[in-house]
Protein backbone atom coordinates (compact mmCIF):
# COMPACT_ATOMS: atom_id res chain seq x y z
CA UNK A 1 0.00 0.00 0.00
CA UNK A 2 2.74 2.38 1.00
CA UNK A 3 4.71 1.61 -2.13
CA UNK A 4 1.66 2.19 -4.26
CA UNK A 5 1.17 5.56 -2.61
CA UNK A 6 4.74 6.56 -3.25
CA UNK A 7 4.50 5.46 -6.89
CA UNK A 8 1.33 7.44 -7.54
CA UNK A 9 2.85 10.51 -5.95
CA UNK A 10 5.99 10.11 -8.07
CA UNK A 11 3.81 9.77 -11.13
CA UNK A 12 1.88 12.93 -10.23
CA UNK A 13 5.09 14.78 -9.81
CA UNK A 14 6.58 13.58 -13.11
CA UNK A 15 3.44 14.27 -15.11
CA UNK A 16 3.20 17.80 -13.77
CA UNK A 17 2.66 20.04 -16.80
CA UNK A 18 1.86 23.60 -17.77
CA UNK A 19 -1.74 23.52 -16.60
CA UNK A 20 -0.92 22.50 -13.05
CA UNK A 21 1.30 25.52 -12.56
CA UNK A 22 -1.38 27.99 -13.56
CA UNK A 23 -3.98 26.21 -11.44
CA UNK A 24 -1.82 26.31 -8.33
CA UNK A 25 -1.04 29.97 -9.03
CA UNK A 26 -4.69 30.91 -9.17
CA UNK A 27 -5.53 28.87 -6.10
CA UNK A 28 -2.65 30.38 -4.18
CA UNK A 29 -3.59 33.92 -5.14
CA UNK A 30 -7.12 33.38 -3.95
CA UNK A 31 -5.91 31.85 -0.71
CA UNK A 32 -3.22 34.20 0.40
CA UNK A 33 -4.12 37.63 -0.78
CA UNK A 34 -1.61 39.57 1.27
CA UNK A 35 -2.81 42.97 2.51
CA UNK A 36 -2.22 45.75 0.01
CA UNK A 37 0.33 48.38 0.91
CA UNK A 38 -1.79 51.24 -0.33
CA UNK A 39 -4.84 50.38 1.77
CA UNK A 40 -3.62 50.78 5.30
CA UNK A 41 -6.08 50.45 8.11
CA UNK A 42 -5.97 53.08 10.88
CA UNK A 43 -4.75 50.39 13.28
CA UNK A 44 -1.78 49.63 11.07
CA UNK A 45 -0.85 53.28 10.75
CA UNK A 46 -1.06 53.60 14.53
CA UNK A 47 1.18 50.56 14.86
CA UNK A 48 3.79 52.10 12.56
CA UNK A 49 3.66 55.40 14.43
CA UNK A 50 4.08 53.67 17.78
CA UNK A 51 7.06 51.77 16.44
CA UNK A 52 8.64 54.99 15.17
CA UNK A 53 8.14 56.75 18.49
CA UNK A 54 9.57 53.79 20.38
CA UNK A 55 12.65 53.92 18.16
CA UNK A 56 13.12 57.64 18.80
CA UNK A 57 12.73 57.09 22.56
CA UNK A 58 15.42 54.41 22.50
CA UNK A 59 17.75 56.67 20.51
CA UNK A 60 17.25 59.52 22.96
CA UNK A 61 17.87 57.23 25.92
CA UNK A 62 21.06 55.92 24.33
CA UNK A 63 22.34 59.44 23.73
CA UNK A 64 21.45 60.38 27.29
CA UNK A 65 23.22 57.37 28.69
CA UNK A 66 26.43 57.90 26.75
CA UNK A 67 26.54 61.55 27.74
CA UNK A 68 25.77 61.09 31.42
CA UNK A 69 27.64 57.95 32.45
CA UNK A 70 31.09 59.03 31.26
CA UNK A 71 32.89 62.29 32.02
CA UNK A 72 34.19 64.20 28.99
CA UNK A 73 37.79 63.39 29.87
CA UNK A 74 37.01 59.66 30.07
CA UNK A 75 35.30 59.80 26.70
CA UNK A 76 38.40 61.36 25.11
CA UNK A 77 40.50 58.59 26.65
CA UNK A 78 38.11 55.91 25.36
CA UNK A 79 38.22 57.31 21.83
CA UNK A 80 42.01 57.55 21.91
CA UNK A 81 42.27 53.97 23.17
CA UNK A 82 39.97 52.74 20.38
CA UNK A 83 42.10 54.38 17.71
CA UNK A 84 45.28 53.13 19.35
CA UNK A 85 44.11 49.49 19.56
CA UNK A 86 42.88 49.51 15.94
CA UNK A 87 46.08 51.05 14.60
CA UNK A 88 48.20 48.56 16.57
CA UNK A 89 46.20 45.61 15.26
CA UNK A 90 46.38 46.83 11.65
CA UNK A 91 50.11 47.46 12.00
CA UNK A 92 50.76 44.01 13.47
CA UNK A 93 48.77 42.26 10.74
CA UNK A 94 50.47 44.23 7.95
CA UNK A 95 53.88 43.48 9.47
CA UNK A 96 53.04 39.75 9.55
CA UNK A 97 51.95 39.84 5.92
CA UNK A 98 55.23 41.45 4.83
CA UNK A 99 57.15 38.74 6.72
CA UNK A 100 55.37 35.93 4.81
CA UNK A 101 57.39 34.15 2.10
CA UNK A 102 56.53 35.04 -1.49
CA UNK A 103 53.74 33.19 -3.29
CA UNK A 104 55.05 30.09 -5.10
CA UNK A 105 58.47 30.26 -3.44
CA UNK A 106 60.16 26.80 -3.64
CA UNK A 107 61.90 27.39 -0.28
CA UNK A 108 58.54 28.01 1.39
CA UNK A 109 58.47 26.35 4.85
CA UNK A 110 55.27 24.45 3.98
CA UNK A 111 57.10 22.65 1.17
CA UNK A 112 58.35 19.94 3.54
CA UNK A 113 58.38 16.14 3.42
CA UNK A 114 54.62 15.87 4.15
CA UNK A 115 53.45 17.67 1.01
CA UNK A 116 56.19 15.97 -1.00
CA UNK A 117 54.81 12.61 0.13
CA UNK A 118 51.24 13.62 -0.81
CA UNK A 119 52.31 14.75 -4.27
CA UNK A 120 54.66 11.85 -5.04
CA UNK A 121 52.81 8.89 -3.54
CA UNK A 122 49.25 10.21 -3.28
CA UNK A 123 48.04 8.76 -6.56
CA UNK A 124 49.65 5.41 -5.83
CA UNK A 125 48.33 5.09 -2.29
CA UNK A 126 44.83 6.53 -2.58
CA UNK A 127 44.06 6.05 -6.28
CA UNK A 128 42.59 9.54 -6.51
CA UNK A 129 43.74 11.77 -9.38
CA UNK A 130 42.65 14.86 -7.42
CA UNK A 131 45.28 15.07 -4.69
CA UNK A 132 43.12 17.35 -2.52
CA UNK A 133 40.35 14.75 -2.29
CA UNK A 134 42.90 12.01 -1.69
CA UNK A 135 44.19 14.05 1.24
CA UNK A 136 40.89 14.97 2.89
CA UNK A 137 39.08 11.67 2.34
CA UNK A 138 41.91 9.17 2.74
CA UNK A 139 44.88 10.45 4.75
CA UNK A 140 42.69 12.75 6.82
CA UNK A 141 39.30 11.06 6.48
CA UNK A 142 38.82 11.09 10.23
CA UNK A 143 38.97 14.91 10.27
CA UNK A 144 36.30 15.00 7.58
CA UNK A 145 34.06 12.73 9.68
CA UNK A 146 34.43 15.29 12.47
CA UNK A 147 33.49 18.11 10.08
CA UNK A 148 30.38 16.26 8.91
CA UNK A 149 29.39 15.64 12.53
CA UNK A 150 29.83 19.35 13.30
CA UNK A 151 27.49 20.23 10.42
CA UNK A 152 24.99 17.65 11.66
CA UNK A 153 25.18 19.01 15.22
CA UNK A 154 24.68 22.57 13.98
CA UNK A 155 21.60 21.48 12.04
CA UNK A 156 20.26 19.68 15.14
CA UNK A 157 20.70 22.80 17.29
CA UNK A 158 18.99 24.99 14.69
CA UNK A 159 16.11 22.48 14.63
CA UNK A 160 15.86 22.47 18.45
CA UNK A 161 15.74 26.24 18.59
CA UNK A 162 13.63 27.19 15.59
CA UNK A 163 11.47 24.23 14.60
CA UNK A 164 7.74 24.65 15.11
CA UNK A 165 5.13 21.90 15.27
CA UNK A 166 1.48 21.63 16.24
CA UNK A 167 2.33 21.65 19.91
CA UNK A 168 4.60 24.68 20.02
CA UNK A 169 1.76 27.23 19.81
CA UNK A 170 0.16 25.50 22.80
CA UNK A 171 3.22 25.66 25.04
CA UNK A 172 5.17 28.68 23.86
CA UNK A 173 3.64 32.14 24.06
CA UNK A 174 6.18 33.45 21.59
CA UNK A 175 5.21 30.90 18.93
CA UNK A 176 1.52 31.67 19.47
CA UNK A 177 2.15 35.40 19.23
CA UNK A 178 4.12 34.88 16.02
CA UNK A 179 1.31 32.90 14.46
CA UNK A 180 -1.37 35.41 15.43
CA UNK A 181 0.59 38.56 14.63
CA UNK A 182 -0.04 39.73 11.05
CA UNK A 183 3.30 41.56 11.08
CA UNK A 184 5.30 38.40 11.81
CA UNK A 185 7.59 37.35 8.98
CA UNK A 186 6.07 33.89 8.68
CA UNK A 187 2.71 35.42 7.79
CA UNK A 188 3.70 36.49 4.31
CA UNK A 189 4.43 33.63 1.95
CA UNK A 190 6.04 34.84 -1.25
CA UNK A 191 3.46 35.18 -3.98
CA UNK A 192 3.84 32.87 -6.93
CA UNK A 193 6.31 34.71 -9.11
CA UNK A 194 6.05 33.63 -12.75
CA UNK A 195 9.53 34.88 -13.73
CA UNK A 196 11.13 33.08 -10.81
CA UNK A 197 9.19 29.89 -11.54
CA UNK A 198 10.10 29.77 -15.24
CA UNK A 199 13.75 30.53 -14.46
CA UNK A 200 13.79 27.84 -11.77
CA UNK A 201 12.27 25.31 -14.19
CA UNK A 202 15.29 25.78 -16.45
CA UNK A 203 17.96 26.24 -13.78
CA UNK A 204 17.12 23.72 -11.05
CA UNK A 205 17.85 20.54 -13.11
CA UNK A 206 21.13 22.01 -14.35
CA UNK A 207 22.23 23.06 -10.86
CA UNK A 208 21.33 19.67 -9.36
CA UNK A 209 23.09 17.84 -12.21
CA UNK A 210 26.21 19.96 -11.73
CA UNK A 211 26.12 19.12 -8.02
CA UNK A 212 25.84 15.40 -8.72
CA UNK A 213 28.71 15.65 -11.23
CA UNK A 214 30.95 17.46 -8.75
CA UNK A 215 30.21 14.89 -6.02
CA UNK A 216 30.70 11.81 -8.20
CA UNK A 217 33.86 13.15 -9.86
CA UNK A 218 35.35 14.36 -6.59
CA UNK A 219 38.32 12.01 -6.91
CA UNK A 220 38.96 12.91 -10.57
CA UNK A 221 38.32 16.63 -10.96
CA UNK A 222 38.17 19.65 -8.62
CA UNK A 223 35.37 19.52 -6.10
CA UNK A 224 34.09 16.80 -3.84
CA UNK A 225 31.43 16.06 -1.30
CA UNK A 226 31.28 19.43 0.38
CA UNK A 227 31.28 21.68 -2.70
CA UNK A 228 28.93 19.40 -4.62
CA UNK A 229 26.62 19.18 -1.62
CA UNK A 230 26.56 22.96 -1.30
CA UNK A 231 25.66 23.28 -5.00
CA UNK A 232 22.83 20.74 -4.67
CA UNK A 233 21.61 22.46 -1.50
CA UNK A 234 21.50 25.77 -3.40
CA UNK A 235 19.48 24.03 -6.13
CA UNK A 236 16.94 22.75 -3.59
CA UNK A 237 16.70 26.22 -2.04
CA UNK A 238 16.02 27.74 -5.46
CA UNK A 239 13.30 25.13 -6.04
CA UNK A 240 11.57 25.80 -2.73
CA UNK A 241 11.79 29.57 -3.20
CA UNK A 242 10.09 29.31 -6.58
CA UNK A 243 7.48 26.64 -5.94
CA UNK A 244 6.84 26.76 -2.20
CA UNK A 245 7.00 24.27 0.60
CA UNK A 246 3.90 22.27 -0.39
CA UNK A 247 5.58 21.03 -3.57
CA UNK A 248 8.86 20.40 -1.79
CA UNK A 249 7.17 18.22 0.82
CA UNK A 250 6.11 15.76 -1.86
CA UNK A 251 9.63 14.37 -1.98
CA UNK A 252 11.51 15.94 0.93
CA UNK A 253 10.05 15.99 4.43
CA UNK A 254 11.49 16.05 7.91
CA UNK A 255 11.48 12.24 7.89
CA UNK A 256 13.43 12.11 4.62
CA UNK A 257 15.96 14.50 6.09
CA UNK A 258 16.39 12.39 9.23
CA UNK A 259 16.79 9.14 7.31
CA UNK A 260 19.23 10.44 4.69
CA UNK A 261 21.50 12.17 7.20
CA UNK A 262 21.46 9.24 9.63
CA UNK A 263 22.27 6.67 6.95
CA UNK A 264 25.00 8.84 5.41
CA UNK A 265 26.70 9.60 8.74
CA UNK A 266 26.51 5.96 9.85
CA UNK A 267 27.92 4.72 6.54
CA UNK A 268 30.78 7.17 6.85
CA UNK A 269 31.50 6.29 10.48
CA UNK A 270 31.35 2.53 9.91
CA UNK A 271 33.59 2.63 6.84
CA UNK A 272 36.19 4.68 8.70
CA UNK A 273 36.00 3.30 12.24
CA UNK A 274 38.46 0.51 11.50
CA UNK A 275 41.20 3.07 12.13
CA UNK A 276 40.31 2.88 15.83
CA UNK A 277 40.82 -0.85 15.99
CA UNK A 278 44.16 -0.79 14.21
CA UNK A 279 45.65 1.80 16.56
CA UNK A 280 44.95 4.64 14.11
CA UNK A 281 47.32 2.97 11.65
CA UNK A 282 46.23 2.88 8.10
CA UNK A 283 45.47 -0.63 6.84
CA UNK A 284 44.88 -1.91 3.36
CA UNK A 285 41.36 -1.28 2.11
CA UNK A 286 39.53 -4.40 0.98
CA UNK A 287 38.06 -2.42 -1.91
CA UNK A 288 40.51 -2.44 -4.84
CA UNK A 289 41.82 0.99 -5.87
CA UNK A 290 41.08 0.41 -9.54
CA UNK A 291 42.58 2.28 -12.49
CA UNK A 292 43.30 5.91 -11.63
CA UNK A 293 41.09 8.12 -13.74
CA UNK A 294 38.13 5.73 -13.98
CA UNK A 295 34.91 6.77 -12.26
CA UNK A 296 34.84 3.55 -10.20
CA UNK A 297 38.26 3.86 -8.66
CA UNK A 298 40.13 4.97 -5.55
CA UNK A 299 38.43 2.59 -3.12
CA UNK A 300 36.34 4.17 -0.38
CA UNK A 301 36.74 7.78 -1.52
CA UNK A 302 33.77 7.64 -3.90
CA UNK A 303 31.46 6.25 -1.17
CA UNK A 304 32.64 8.80 1.38
CA UNK A 305 32.19 11.63 -1.14
CA UNK A 306 28.58 10.58 -1.73
CA UNK A 307 27.93 10.42 2.03
CA UNK A 308 29.38 13.89 2.64
CA UNK A 309 27.45 15.22 -0.37
CA UNK A 310 24.13 13.95 1.05
CA UNK A 311 24.83 15.35 4.52
CA UNK A 312 25.78 18.79 3.20
CA UNK A 313 22.82 18.99 0.78
CA UNK A 314 20.28 18.11 3.46
CA UNK A 315 21.86 20.37 6.06
CA UNK A 316 21.96 23.40 3.76
CA UNK A 317 18.31 22.95 2.82
CA UNK A 318 17.37 22.32 6.45
CA UNK A 319 19.05 25.56 7.55
CA UNK A 320 17.14 27.50 4.90
CA UNK A 321 13.75 25.93 5.61
CA UNK A 322 13.96 26.21 9.38
CA UNK A 323 15.17 29.82 9.25
CA UNK A 324 12.49 30.74 6.77
CA UNK A 325 9.44 28.99 8.16
CA UNK A 326 10.33 27.04 11.26
CA UNK A 327 9.61 23.64 9.71
CA UNK A 328 10.83 21.39 6.93
CA UNK B 1 50.98 38.95 -10.77
CA UNK B 2 49.07 40.30 -13.70
CA UNK B 3 47.23 43.61 -13.69
CA UNK B 4 43.86 41.84 -13.61
CA UNK B 5 44.68 40.04 -10.37
CA UNK B 6 45.91 43.30 -8.85
CA UNK B 7 42.68 45.01 -9.90
CA UNK B 8 40.65 42.21 -8.32
CA UNK B 9 42.65 42.48 -5.08
CA UNK B 10 41.98 46.22 -5.08
CA UNK B 11 38.28 45.48 -5.59
CA UNK B 12 38.39 43.19 -2.53
CA UNK B 13 39.81 45.99 -0.38
CA UNK B 14 37.18 48.44 -1.64
CA UNK B 15 34.44 45.86 -0.96
CA UNK B 16 35.73 45.15 2.55
CA UNK B 17 35.69 48.86 3.41
CA UNK B 18 32.29 49.38 1.76
CA UNK B 19 30.74 46.57 3.83
CA UNK B 20 31.75 48.39 7.01
CA UNK B 21 30.76 51.84 5.82
CA UNK B 22 27.32 51.24 4.27
CA UNK B 23 24.37 52.06 6.52
CA UNK B 24 21.90 49.57 5.00
CA UNK B 25 22.40 45.99 6.15
CA UNK B 26 20.88 44.67 2.92
CA UNK B 27 23.46 46.55 0.83
CA UNK B 28 26.22 45.15 3.04
CA UNK B 29 25.14 41.59 2.29
CA UNK B 30 25.00 42.27 -1.46
CA UNK B 31 28.51 43.75 -1.36
CA UNK B 32 29.64 40.69 0.59
CA UNK B 33 28.29 38.49 -2.23
CA UNK B 34 30.30 40.49 -4.77
CA UNK B 35 33.37 40.04 -2.57
CA UNK B 36 32.89 36.27 -2.53
CA UNK B 37 32.44 36.06 -6.30
CA UNK B 38 35.68 37.96 -6.97
CA UNK B 39 37.42 35.91 -4.29
CA UNK B 40 36.45 32.70 -6.09
CA UNK B 41 37.93 34.06 -9.34
CA UNK B 42 41.13 34.85 -7.43
CA UNK B 43 41.20 31.27 -6.09
CA UNK B 44 41.12 30.04 -9.69
CA UNK B 45 44.07 32.28 -10.64
CA UNK B 46 45.91 30.82 -7.62
CA UNK B 47 45.29 27.34 -9.08
CA UNK B 48 42.93 26.03 -6.41
CA UNK B 49 39.66 25.30 -8.24
CA UNK B 50 38.42 23.19 -5.30
CA UNK B 51 38.32 26.27 -3.12
CA UNK B 52 36.83 28.36 -5.93
CA UNK B 53 33.82 26.04 -6.27
CA UNK B 54 33.23 26.02 -2.52
CA UNK B 55 33.65 29.78 -2.23
CA UNK B 56 31.15 30.43 -5.03
CA UNK B 57 28.56 28.00 -3.63
CA UNK B 58 28.89 28.72 0.08
CA UNK B 59 30.25 32.27 0.26
CA UNK B 60 28.25 33.89 -2.50
CA UNK B 61 25.24 31.58 -2.33
CA UNK B 62 24.20 30.00 0.92
CA UNK B 63 25.82 32.31 3.50
CA UNK B 64 24.26 35.35 1.87
CA UNK B 65 20.87 33.61 1.73
CA UNK B 66 21.05 32.82 5.43
CA UNK B 67 22.04 36.44 6.13
CA UNK B 68 19.06 37.65 4.08
CA UNK B 69 16.79 35.38 6.11
CA UNK B 70 18.25 36.66 9.37
CA UNK B 71 17.63 40.25 8.19
CA UNK B 72 14.06 39.28 7.36
CA UNK B 73 13.62 37.81 10.85
CA UNK B 74 14.60 41.11 12.45
CA UNK B 75 12.39 43.04 9.98
CA UNK B 76 15.36 44.76 8.37
CA UNK B 77 14.26 44.03 4.77
CA UNK B 78 10.49 44.04 4.96
CA UNK B 79 9.49 46.50 2.24
CA UNK B 80 6.10 46.98 3.85
CA UNK B 81 7.71 48.31 7.01
CA UNK B 82 9.47 50.98 4.98
CA UNK B 83 6.24 52.00 3.25
CA UNK B 84 4.34 52.05 6.54
CA UNK B 85 7.05 54.23 8.03
CA UNK B 86 6.79 56.68 5.14
CA UNK B 87 3.01 56.73 5.49
CA UNK B 88 3.35 57.42 9.18
CA UNK B 89 5.92 60.16 8.55
CA UNK B 90 3.70 61.80 5.95
CA UNK B 91 0.70 61.58 8.21
CA UNK B 92 2.54 63.00 11.18
CA UNK B 93 4.14 65.73 9.06
CA UNK B 94 0.68 66.60 7.78
CA UNK B 95 -0.64 66.78 11.34
CA UNK B 96 2.13 69.07 12.47
CA UNK B 97 1.77 71.52 9.62
CA UNK B 98 -1.98 71.45 9.84
CA UNK B 99 -2.40 70.22 6.26
CA UNK B 100 -5.09 67.68 5.57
Amino acid sequence: MAKNNWLTRMNDWLSDEEGALERTMEAAQEQEAAPDIEQLTPAEIRWAQEELEEEKRIEARMKDWTEKTASPAARVVYNLMCVLVCVTMIGLLLYTVTALPAFGDPNHPINNEVSARYIEKGLQETGAVNIVTGMILDYRAFDTLGESSVLFTAAMVVLFLLRKDKESAKYSQLAKAMEDNPHSDTYYEPKNDIILQKTATILVPIVLLLGVYVVLNGHLSPGGGFSGGAIMGAGLILYVTAFGFAKMRRFFTYKTYQRIVLVALLTYAISKCYSFYTGANHIESIIPLGTPGAILSSGLILVLNICVGFIVTCTMYCFYAVFRKGEL
Amino acid sequence: MSIIVQLMLLFLIVCAIAVCVTKSLLTSVVIYMAYSMIMSVIWITMESPDLAITEAAVGAGITSLLLFLALKKIHAIDARNEVRRQHAEVKRGGDEHGEE
